[in-house]
């Protein structure tokens, strides 16, 4: 498999080599800036390895040894998801975007007409050719130093994605939605870069939804960078509701400056392998930062969850919760690193991962790091793996609830306080819904879109 | 109602009864007392079906069905119910969603339609004032920072909400100071019809000052070794046990 690996990033080398032209010209201006150094960085790296220690929970070298299609000379997709989907989050009221494989699918939807016209919402592309000094400002910020393959790779490889901008003090009083739509008629690879700015005092909610349509297999590789400014609040919501042919790679850096707030909940509904890349940095003081997740996976499901949160300044305060339901041959794996720098006093960070494995074939792997250089601080850490409690589950079949319905009583509170760390209600009722319906076994496979059919 | 013939039952190839035979009928109340260690909670664990205990040998029937060939939840549906020695806390799951799933599981068992929400809440809220149930209580998770006293009020809460036939209180008055325990055995004198029938499983006689019983047994190393009437709990109380294991042992 490893000389299968390596003769596949022979192949996205030589076919960088051969076509950066190609890639470059239809790329977002933007992306052409580090995209050389990108693929040097992708050259000495490749892709990376359950040899890392960062990446010792998930093998990707079986799902990257596979040939999938890019759409380099960026060909259109023939779909109208707006045909494809038709949300169904009662009273969501979105402002709603698609983006399909790594393209933004062109604005025709009414219900954005109350977007705040400072507001910009649209392809990176777009942004890069008319806002060229806001998106050079933030491009790549935090994505460049990262020493990780798939960060390079999409570095080298990515030519457009979703960008937001909000200014000043203007607060989006209706969740702005993100639609990420898998298709294609081969196995297919798309990269995206996504940007999103949040100017002092402003206030977004995002909920990107991950789909798949097609029965092919998929590889996402998709890097959001986030700025959040100070006094300014912000909600990533990400809910994947995949094939089990996708491979989900999604790295989502967030900076935090001075009283920011930041809630960011990664729920993995159904998948195929894979891997969330978390990382915050708190660069001010006064953050107030929640990340939380759940994941509830079976058949051969991968889920890893690899988390930072970065306190490098003072009175800041972290909170993170993830919980797992794994059955059957799924694995799981959560690296929780919280990280307190020397002067970042008075920091209280707590986190909590908790895990429930239905069979004796299911694993998890948890691994908090805490690296805490400060000394006075509140910090705290507790992982657990266990089974549904015999005792509770007695209990409740000797009030004549059955021994199923007992059992999703339980995997369903187990996963209640996750849920209630969603702040936009419509979104939560339907959560709850759909966490239900995919414990009962009824969301056996994407049925297209869920959240959004 | 009840007949239980000879039953063995055992936890890790310990055997803890050692043929136990038993009968109630219906209208009746059975006092089960008994030193510690006896099997007096082992024989309610068996009779609702607790899969942590071995039956070895013997029978179990209910209104004539074969109650060991039951899952718990259908014993339950049947009409049996358990106040736990130990109720157990469910964190995340609320009292009322329980409680409806219970009632509502228990209606399609009997081939009911399920309980419209008003009249679900209308007779949560009777069944409430009847054992004067503090009204946060039924809001939170199941039993989850309950009191001991509060565990306990909650079981018969639970028996007044699902009215069986048979209803096991195993050691429900410990941990219940005077007043918690005149409110509970009140509870359970009011829930008292002729059709339905009661095992008390206690240690003291305490208890069957509220709750008078028509029998008395008194279980020893695994038998019913003494049955009596109420007297019976009088003289427990003021002799103990070791007259009784005297007397088996003799």
């Amino acid at each position: 498999m490893e000389t299968k690996l390596a003769d596949m990033e022979k192949q996205y080398i030589d076919l960088y080599q051969t076509h950066h032209d190609s890639i470059k010209k239809h790329a977002a201006p933007v992306t052409n800036t580090y995209r050389d150094a990108a693929f040097a960085k992708f050259q000495s790296l490749g892709f990376p390895t359950s040899k890392l220690e960062n990446y010792k929970y998930t093998d990707l070298s079986e799902v990257l040894s596979l040939d999938y299609g890019l759409n380099i000379n960026r060909l259109d997709f023939p779909l109208d998801p707006y045909q494809v989907f038709k949300c169904d989050v009662p009273g969501i009221h979105s402002f709603l975007y698609f983006v399909v494989n790594d393209g933004f699918y062109p604005e025709l939807n009414e219900q954005n007409e109350a977007l705040p016209k400072e507001v910009i919402i649209c392809s990176l592309k777009e942004a890069s050719g008319k806002y060229p000094e806001l998106v050079n400002k933030y491009y790549g910020k935090l994505s460049n130093d990262k020493e990780d393959g798939l960060v390079a790779f999409n570095g080298a490889f990515a030519q457009d994605g979703f960008f937001m901008y909000v200014p000043e003090n203007v607060q989006l009083d209706r969740p702005v939605q993100l639609v990420n739509i898998m298709r294609a008629d081969v196995d297919f690879m798309a990269n995206a870069h996504n940007l999103i700015i949040l100017e002092e005092g402003a206030k977004a909610q995002l909920l990107v939804c991950d789909h798949t349509v097609d029965d092919v297999r998929f590889v996402s590789n998709r890097v959001t960078e986030v700025f959040v400014s100070e006094n300014a609040t912000y909600e990533h919501y990400k809910l994947e509701n995949t094939h089990v042919k996708t491979t989900n790679l999604s790295t989502l850096l967030i900076e935090q400056k001075a009283s920011s707030n930041v809630l960011a909940n990664v729920i993995t509904l159904h998948n195929g392998m894979t891997r969330n890349n978390i990382e915050i940095d708190l660069n001010g003081e006064n953050c107030e930062t929640e990340l939380c997740g759940m994941v509830i996976g079976d058949k051969k499901q991968n889920v890893d969850n690899f988390t930072s949160i970065l306190h490098n300044k003072p009175n800041c305060h972290s909170q993170e919760l993830f919980k797992y339901v794994l059955d059957d041959l799924a694995k799981g794996g959560f690296t929780g690193k919280l990280y307190v720098a020397k002067d970042a006093q008075k920091t209280a960070a707590f986190q909590t991962n908790r895990n429930i494995l239905l069979s004796r074939t299911a694993k998890m792997r948890t691994k908090p790091q805490l690296e805490i250089y400060a000394d006075d601080v509140k910090c705290s850490h507790g992982a657990t793996i266990g089974q549904l409690d015999d005792k509770a589950l007695f209990y409740m079949r000797s009030r004549g609830i059955p021994f199923e319905e007992a059992r999703l009583l339980l995997m369903f509170a187990f996963t209640a306080d996750v849920i209630e760390n969603i702040r936009i209600d419509a979104l939560k009722d339907r959560m709850k819904m759909l966490v239900e319906k995919r414990l009962r076994g009824e969301l056996s496979k994407c049925e297209g879109c869920v959240i959004c059919q | 109602m009840l007949t239980i013939k000879d039953l063995h039952a055992s936890i890790n190839g310990k055997e803890i009864l050692k043929g136990l035979s038993l009968t109630v009928k219906p209208g009746e109340i059975h006092a089960i007392m008994g030193p510690n260690g006896s099997g007096k909670s082992t024989l309610s664990s068996v009779i609702t079906g607790n899969p942590v205990f071995e039956v070895t040998h013997g029978s179990v029937s209910f209104e004539g069905k074969d109650l060991l060939e039951l899952a718990p939840e259908e014993r339950a549906n049947e009409g049996i119910f358990l106040s736990f020695q130990y109720p157990v806390e469910i964190p995340g799951v609320s009292m009322v969603n329980f409680m409806r799933t219970a009632i509502n599981e228990q209606r399609k068992y009997r081939e009911l339609k399920p309980l419209s929400a008003t009249d679900f809440l209308r007779i949560m809220r009777e069944k409430k004032e009847l054992i004067e149930m503090d009204n946060k209580l039924a809001n939170r998770s199941v039993n989850e920072g309950f009191s001991g006293g509060e565990k306990k009020k909650n079981e018969i809460f639970q028996m007044a909400m699902l009215e069986p036939k048979l209803a096991i209180l195993d050691e429900t008055d410990s941990g219940l100071d005077i007043d918690a325990l005149r409110i509970v055995a009140q509870g359970v004198n009011k829930l008292k019809t002729p059709e339905n029938a009661t095992i008390v499983i206690t240690h003291y006689q305490r208890l069957l000052d509220y709750i008078i019983p028509d029998f008395v047994h008194v279980l020893y190393d695994g038998r019913i070794v003494k049955s009596g009437t109420k007297e019976l709990a009088y003289e427990l109380e003021e002799k103990g046990y070791d007259w009784i294991k005297q007397e088996v042992e003799a």
